[in-house]
């Protein structure tokens, strides 16, 4: 068995087995869901580890594993690891384990907030381990639904019912209309070979490419659906809303690792399955992704609430991404994943700190807190560090990533980089700075005085955890580069049309019509 | 004449006749009990039912066909009787006579719907129809004293009977355009009658027919009333049972009797199930009556199955089939728990569910993951069916744009599901305000229907490839 086998199953045996569980045991609960998600992040840690000596199977792949599920729709439980998914996976287990440890604040129903998590953990990492269509949908559904239920249930605010219902509407409607495209994508090939398999699909379009039309059917679908997963200018305004609700940990897992499903997807899917149409699409998604670096970057500006900051400012980063993406080479989707992990690490720590400060002070608007960095040490340092590595500081993760995609988007967009980098740079610098002066810089307010951190040592841990894996990466990018570079590369390969067939036929085509 | 073709149905009748019978004779304290014998009987007939080939054979001069579309609706309908007579026996307490009635008259009902399976003619067809819609004049009034329930089955009564002449009118003009009553001799002629006004008219007049039993647009109007009103089993019966009736009739005639109509009508079926879709899903929304909702529900339901019968494939067709049985397991799951926990009348609002998770967990669960299953939720069998019945439809999305219309719907139909589902998972975990904490007793019979619906919820859903091959199988006698 694999060991992406393990690390899917262990939390959602755990949560089944929590279930049986008698409620008054939230002790019991919390120490389970901690172990589990400790014992996930260990194996993904040595799965990471081995991923260089590990033997690679005959398509790239490694740690794979595929079993029959639906034999007669070829849907199959197949799992597998290239550079691609390695860093996500790693990155998924670690702010998984975070967002447990930050589970604290969580005081009643403990059992069902420990399910949840357990299983939308499981749910997630089975998505971006999945090398089938049918499989990867599913398992984002399953780390999706607890979600609402968890802001729903837990989440904190006046606006919480209204946030709970647009997320729902949002990205249900999104799944949805990716769905559709992946059942659309799934009937672009001939019924005798028609499979879910990823792996199988890739090589089957090498060998014919999908029609023109089917390509620039799907597409849409899959740009679209996933789009509303990723919070894609203009469909981003669930994102800001709803982690201002959510509890902690759900903001954390969720804009930290589930929101990279769909970027994923397209990485995965989209590009190398339906290069023409990528071809005919990346230059509206290199300036819808103006749209969430500058739009959302100035929205950010103006924002009083720490935690509609960090959401604007996480959709903001969405759009250094996207560019990665548009720029369809080596280079810019090599920075486009590393960015995902830079920002999943980030995200995660940017909610768990405001998480933490909205326990001890109560609120988060950032006019009413000042000078706490005195009462509040190391929190404050922690945060600071935060929004540094959003502001794209060097030596972290971020800075990496950035810059990596700024190098790969130059050669093909030289005026959209130029605004995304001083939009990135300026824009991005003065919110998080200000932010920074609001609430740890200046007098302390007289109601602050008596406020102190919690002496349990413990609390710090899931902090810690994403600071060191932001400086890990920030420092030593080359642990992930040299992961994602030759998979990059046959994304590339794929997804650039010297097929000419397609374009050539859809010419005979026009030419065909144009003579009755 | 080969009448071992019948052996379920002569059976059923017999059990049905042996239960009056046995009335007579058991002291009236004990009466309940025979509902345990029915279930234990039609278990019995349903094992007996894996003995039976699902070759295609034909008795009556082609008039009763069993072949595999039969024989699985007519383990399906055992299956629902079986479960439905296990709730009856929990819902006993609260009718005041004649339960041995009760219990016979769903053998009867049953009767019907295996005939319904079999139907290769309209003459049988219309028989069966009215052996379902009958028995269920007496089944929704059951309960005499309650006002809703009387004014459920007044209800079901006129509108039922106005479907049937409906039916009636439409088949005697089919039977006077083309002279004949039997399906395959029917699609002989057909071909030549499409143009034929009179005929078109028939087939449509029959459709709308079977549409009620469905619950469809535009012949839906009962469904919200009649489920709120009926007792619970026979909510859950009508739900599950004359439902799947009304879709096994509705395949044999748009595909096997009228093919050539059918083929011109696939913007009118969707059509009908663009607007059953949303006007189930939109009327749900502000429902607080459990049962009423739903009934909004199955409406909805309806609709997303029409989707299959729209697409006009085989795939369509199959997973017409598979949702079936996906929805056989979550909606009876469902009914037992309203049965078991709603048991007044005037206390079916949704606030009654709360605190249910205290007064008994499996209650709970079972309920929970019934609404997660109808949302159409991984990992049960709900998402599969929709999934399958989605893909049905894409597929067929060159042919007809309407098509990519009737798959937005869906998608929209789904996604305002999430909320009235969710919002009846909420009552029972998250409500504030609740009163009766008592602990709910819970039988062994009903305990196992109750893990048998779970199972087969979780089975469908993780394990879908059994049930696809089967359903594939039945539908290949399908022409279409």
């Amino acid at each position: 068995m694999s060991p992406l086998t393990y690390i899917i199953l262990w939390p959602l045996v755990a949560a089944l087995l929590l279930c049986l569980v008698p409620r008054n045991y939230g002790f019991l609960m919390r120490l389970v869901a901690l172990a589990v998600t400790l014992l996930t992040m260990i194996l993904a840690v040595k799965m990471f580890w081995q991923y260089d000596s590990a033997p690679a199977g005959p398509n790239g792949i490694k740690f794979e594993q595929l079993v029959p599920w639906v034999s007669s729709l070829g849907i199959s439980y197949h799992v597998g690891v290239d550079g691609l998914n390695v860093g996500l996976i790693l990155m998924g287990s670690i702010v998984a384990f975070a967002a447990a440890c930050c589970g604290w604040e969580i005081r009643n129903r403990e059992k069902e907030f420990y399910i949840l998590l357990l299983v939308m953990t499981g749910g997630i990492l089975a998505a971006f381990a999945s090398l089938d269509l049918f499989l990867f949908y599913f398992a984002h559904e399953l780390a999706l639904v607890p979600t609402f239920i968890m802001i729903g249930v837990w989440g904190r605010g006046e606006n919480k019912n209204y946030a709970t219902f647009q997320i729902t509407l949002y990205l249900s409607v999104g799944a949805l209309i990716a769905l559709i495209g992946l059942i659309a994508l799934y009937l672009q090939f001939p019924a005798a070979i028609r499979t879910f398999d990823v792996v199988e699909l890739t090589k089957q379009v090498q060998k014919n490419p999908i029609s023109l039309h089917g390509q620039n059917l799907v597409f849409p679908l899959l740009l679209f659906g996933f789009g509303i997963l990723i919070s894609l200018w203009p469909f981003h305004t669930w994102a800001p809303l709803g982690y201002g609700s959510a509890p902690t940990a759900t903001a954390m897992l969720h804009a930290g690792v589930l929101k990279k499903f769909g970027l994923y997807g397209l990485l995965r899917i989209a590009l190398p399955l339906l290069p023409q149409a990528t071809h005919n699409w990346v230059n509206v998604i290199a300036w819808l992704c103006l749209g969430n670096i500058l739009y959302c970057g100035l929205v950010a500006l103006r924002q009083k609430n720490l935690n509609w900051l960090i959401g604007y400012s996480s959709v903001a980063h969405m759009g250094f991404v996207f560019l990665g993406i548009a720029s369809l080479n080596v280079i810019g989707i090599s920075g486009a994943v590393l960015v995902m992990i830079a920002h999943g690490f980030l995200a995660a720590l940017s909610f768990g700190l405001s998480g933490y400060l909205y326990h001890t002070t109560g609120t988060l608007e950032m006019n009413k807190l000042g000078g706490l960095l005195r009462k509040l040490p190391f929190l404050g340092t922690a945060m600071i560090m935060a929004m540094f590595a959003g502001c794209g500081l060097p030596g972290f993760a971020n800075f990496a990533g950035e810059v990596t995609v700024f190098f790969g988007a130059w050669q093909k967009y030289q005026l959209i980089t130029g605004i995304a980098v001083w939009a990135a740079l300026v824009i991005g610098a003065v919110y998080m700075l200000r932010a920074i002066r609001d609430i740890w810089h200046g007098p302390l307010p007289e109601k602050w005085a008596a406020l102190a951190e919690s002496s349990w040592p413990f609390r710090k841990v899931p902090y810690l955890v994403l600071l060191v894996s932001l400086l890990v990466f920030g420092f030593f990018p080359r642990l992930l580069t040299e992961k994602i570079t030759p998979s990059a590369q046959k994304i590339v390969d794929l997804a650039t049309v010297p097929t000419a067939t397609p374009v050539v036929a859809a010419k005979a085509a026009l030419v065909a019509e144009a003579k009755p | 004449m080969n009448y071992s073709l019948l052996v379920l149905e002569i059976a059923v009748v017999v059990l049905g006749l042996g239960l009056l019978l046995a009335d007579l004779w058991t002291p009236v304290e004990k009466k309940r009990n025979l509902g345990y014998v029915a279930a234990v009987g039609v278990g019995l007939i349903l094992a007996w039912s894996f003995k039976l080939s699902g070759e295609a054979q034909s008795a009556f001069h082609g008039m009763y066909l069993m072949d595999g579309l039969a024989l699985f609706f007519k383990r399906f309908f055992l299956v629902t009787a079986m479960i439905v007579l296990l709730m009856s026996v929990e819902f006993a307490d609260r009718i005041e006579a004649g339960i041995s009635e009760f219990y016979a008259l769903i053998l009867f009902a049953l009767t019907g719907m295996m005939f319904a399976a079999s139907a290769n003619d309209f003459t049988l067809l219309f028989v069966s129809v009215e052996l379902i819609t009958v028995t269920f004049y007496v089944l929704t009034s059951f309960q005499r004293s309650k006002l809703l329930s009387l004014e459920a089955g007044a209800k079901y009564l006129i509108l039922g009977a106005l479907s049937s002449a409906f039916m009636v009118y439409g088949i005697a003009l089919v039977f006077g355009t083309t002279g004949r009553m039997n399906f395959d001799q029917i699609a002989l002629v057909a071909p030549q009658l499409v143009g034929d006004k009179i005929f078109l008219m028939g087939v449509l007049l029959v459709l709308v027919g079977l549409g009620f039993k469905i619950a469809a647009f535009p012949v839906q109007m009962w469904a919200p009333d009649v489920y709120q009103g009926s007792p619970a089993p026979t909510t859950a019966f009508l739900a599950v049972g004359s439902k799947a009736a009304g879709f096994v009739l509705l395949l044999r005639v748009l595909f096997n009797a009228v093919p050539a109509v059918t083929a011109h009508w696939t913007t009118l079926l969707i059509v009908i199930s663009i607007i059953t879709i949303l006007y189930g899903n939109l009327c749900a929304i502000p429902q607080r009556n459990l049962k009423r909702l739903l009934g909004y529900s199955s409406i909805a339901n309806a609709g997303y199955l029409l989707m299959g019968v729209a697409a006009m494939s085989v795939a369509g067709q199959s997973a017409i089939l598979y949702y079936l049985g996906g929805y056989l397991f979550t909606v009876l799951g469902a009914f037992i728990v309203i049965c078991l926990v709603m048991t007044k009348v005037e206390g079916e609002d949704i606030s009654a569910l709360a605190g249910l998770n205290q007064r008994s967990p499996l209650l709970a669960t079972t309920l929970t993951l019934a609404m997660v299953s109808l949302a159409g939720i991984p990992p049960l069998a709900g998402f599969f069916g929709k999934f399958l019945l989605l893909k049905a439809v894409v597929e067929k999305g060159a042919t007809n744009p309407a098509y990519y219309w009737l798959v937005a719907v869906a998608i929209f139909g789904v996604v305002i599901s999430l909320y009235y589902y969710f919002g009846v998972v909420r009552a029972i975990y998250w409500s504030k305000d609740a009163t009766d904490l008592s602990p709910i007793p819970v039988s062994l019979p009903i305990k196992v229907a109750i893990y048998a619906c779970v199972a087969g919820m979780l089975y469908l859903g993780l394990y879908p490839n059994a049930a696809v091959n089967l359903a594939d199988k039945a539908v290949a006698v399908l022409k279409m």
